[in-house]
């Protein structure tokens, strides 16, 4: 029973990224219609990042985790204005090619100079150690990663389902003109909507870095599951794609416990029955 | 027409060769080099790019092209995946002419490779593979398993660490052949000592995050906490136990494999005192930095790890036995091989046994603490040097149908 406790919480630990990468990936679906395969390495590039700040600026954590997503999110919007743009009018297939063949590239790059077997980043000197909860060893840094990553998706939530900001991006995807119409920039606030979208898997990055090697192909194996999890918890749905990160984290913790052969396809399991299901996603309109 | 420009060119090249006549018996008139490795995944850096390297270091090295022999050298990315492997195996021996394959780190894929080897009749010179079955029984005559095995990386640091009083195991695995034959080599070895296993985990290889695992580890009180897994596995599980206070609450980790590129990747600062069995270190002798020093000029600044060294030392053999045979003949080279002694710069003299098996001493090396290390990739402390005789399973026990 105790080790059934500490197997929920890493869960949702591990949940706590899939919230983070998925909503990116939702936000920037839900509101610009582009599936974006980059993600990934966008959230690779956010780690190294961070890596690059500390070892050849002496720039530490805290200031990484803002420097980074703003830095990366920068990336995203040259990659939005110079060639996504062009995209809109197509499938989303095209989107879809396009993003997916610059993630490779940009992977490629990274492996080329830097190795497979990542760079190592230390925990932060006041989030180091742990405390021991009786049923587990909580390291301090994990905890520190459920609350940043929940208070990252609920604001992101917020901003977007209940601000005035929000109903402007909202209008804008479902009629652009009309927005328009009314003096909002709809392509400049899709750049930025983008370009924040990204900045949410760079952050991601940041704080994946001390828990995992800064690693080239550290969004390459992420990728995938998170696809699963915004597919599973409904295309474009915010509070959908949190709640399922969550929620495939503590069904994937739970499955290394019960049957660790398995954990890595699990989430895939759950895809497969929740789309015969309901093809729309658990959270998902059909349109 | 293509066909007639291809032998007219065939009879430009021979004829280019005063000792072309010695060649008769060399097919195509061209050793053909495959290295088949992992060059996008998780032993990229292990193997990968520094495998060719290795590989044309041997050529140059071992000086056979100036005696009139032509060598070509190709490489792919087996992606880790068996069926690409055997599929790619199959494409050189059939139609690119491959006469040898070389490295194939992932016992999945090499003992894919040491099957579709032996059916072709071609030779097959393993570096990066762990798995004992290649030459237990899955032995073949035209396979020689030169760098390292599951049993050997068992008894150096599984049995070090028995008799050093770490007699309780729980074993976090790789969930595929290499994973699963390095546990059942190390268990065994854990049991004759009188130790005992308390649990086990199969973790799906490239897994990220071990946290789950080293959970269920620490719930065992098992003292060691064995990681039978490899490369990026390896380094996340380390990094990782140190993040949950494995160590510090008083278990130790063994890590089971682990390649210098491991250690470097993890910084010293997280893999100080690890205890790893080696068969070649850089840092020995003046021959072994001499080689370090010029393949780390060609593969990244990347100091050579015990798989590269192998490839390059394996090659050279193999290039000694072609000569010695006038013949690129891949049943007949290896049985050669197997007939004559090894002498290399870099693993010194050896033998290789009826069974394919590669001998030569292997090395209990403690990984350094970051004051004692003084200069790059200074990272490993001798412990014990296990002399070539004990270091790999006795000839009888590996059930091997060459063995008589």
């Amino acid at each position: 029973m105790q080790a059934l406790f500490g197997q929920l919480l890493i869960g949702l630990i591990n949940g706590s990224f899939y919230a983070m990468l998925s909503l990116g990936l939702a936000v920037i679906f839900g509101l610009l219609n582009i599936i974006n395969f980059t993600h990934g390495a966008q959230y690779m590039m956010g780690a190294f990042c961070a890596w690059f700040l500390l070892n050849k600026a002496g720039v530490g954590y805290w200031w990484a985790l803002l420097i980074a997503p703003v830095v990366v999110g920068a990336v995203g919007v040259l990659i939005e204005r110079t060639m996504l743009s062009r995209l809109y009018k197509l499938d989303h297939l095209y989107g879809l090619l396009l993003t997916f063949g610059l993630a490779l590239i940009i992977q490629g790059l990274f492996r080329n100079d830097f190795g497979s077997s990542g760079l190592p980043y230390q925990i932060p000197l006041e989030l180091a150690g742990g405390v021991n909860l009786g049923f587990m060893f909580l390291p301090i840094y994990r905890a520190w990663v459920i609350v940043a990553s929940l208070v990252v998706c609920f604001s992101t939530w917020y901003v977007i389902e209940r601000t005035k900001l929000g109903s402007y991006l909202r209008a804008a995807t479902e009629n652009p003109v009309l927005v328009q119409a009314f003096g909002v920039n709809v392509p400049r606030m899709i750049t930025l909507t983008f370009g924040f979208g990204v900045g949410l898997a760079a952050l991601a990055g940041v704080m994946a870095a001390p828990i995992y090697q800064v690693n080239p192909l550290m969004g390459a194996d992420l990728i995938i599951v998170v696809f699963a999890v915004v597919v599973i918890g409904g295309m474009g749905s915010i509070m959908g794609a949190i709640l399922t990160g969550f929620g495939l984290g503590i069904v994937e913790g739970l499955t290394k416990y019960f049957y660790p052969e398995a954990s890595n396809t699990v989430i895939f399991v759950v895809m497969v029955i929740v789309l015969l299901f309901r093809p729309a996603g658990l959270f998902g309109r059909e349109r | 027409m293509k066909a007639l420009k291809r032998s007219l060119l065939a009879l430009a090249i021979a004829g280019t060769f005063a000792a072309g006549a010695a060649q008769a018996q060399i097919s195509d008139n061209m050793i053909k080099i495959g290295v088949l490795t992992d060059m996008s995944s998780l032993y990229t850096d292990l193997a990968g790019a520094g495998s060719v390297a290795a590989a044309r270091m041997a050529v140059e090295d071992s000086g056979i092209e100036k005696r009139g022999y032509k060598v070509e050298i190709i490489s792919a990315d087996h992606q880790n995946k068996p069926d690409v492997g055997s599929a790619l195996a199959r494409q050189w021996y059939d139609v690119d002419k491959v006469d040898v394959i070389v490295d194939v780190p992932n016992s999945g894929v090499a003992l894919a490779v040491n099957q579709i080897t032996r059916d072709k009749g071609k030779a097959f010179l393993a570096s990066g593979p762990a798995s004992s079955d290649l030459t237990g029984k899955a032995c073949s005559p035209n396979t020689v398993h030169w760098t390292y095995d599951t049993w050997m990386l068992a008894n150096g640091t599984g049995g070090a660490i028995v008799k050093s009083g770490g007699d309780s195991w729980f074993f976090i695995t790789a969930d595929y052949a290499f994973g699963l034959a390095l546990e059942r080599d190390t268990e065994a070895v854990v049991l004759k000592n009188g130790g005992k296993v308390l649990g086990k985990v199969r973790a799906p290889i490239n897994t990220q995050d071990f946290s789950s695992f080293l959970l269920q580890a620490q719930a065992s009180k098992a003292k060691i906490i064995g990681l039978a897994n490899a490369g990026g596995d390896t380094t996340n599980s380390i990094k990782q136990a140190a993040e949950f206070g494995i160590v510090k609450g008083g278990q130790n980790l063994a890590g089971l494999l682990v390649f210098l590129t491991d250690v470097h990747s993890l910084g010293l600062a997280t893999a100080q005192g690890l205890i790893i069995t080696n068969t070649f270190y850089w840092d020995t002798n003046d021959q072994t930095r001499a080689f370090a020093k010029r393949f780390a000029a060609l593969d990244k600044g990347i100091y050579p790890t015990m798989v590269h060294a192998g490839v390059y030392a394996s090659l050279l053999h193999y290039f000694k036995a072609v000569e010695a045979l006038k013949s690129d003949d891949g049943t007949k080279v290896i049985a050669k091989m197997k007939e004559m002694p090894t002498d290399d710069p870099l693993f010194g003299k050896g033998s290789i046994r009826v069974d394919g098996r590669k001998i030569h001493p292997a090395y209990l090396v403690e990984v350094k603490k970051p004051s004692e290390s003084k200069y790059p990739w200074d990272y490993y402390k001798v412990r014990a040097t296990i002399p070539a005789d004990q270091a790999f399973r006795p000839l009888a026990d590996g059930g091997c149908f060459l063995v008589k």
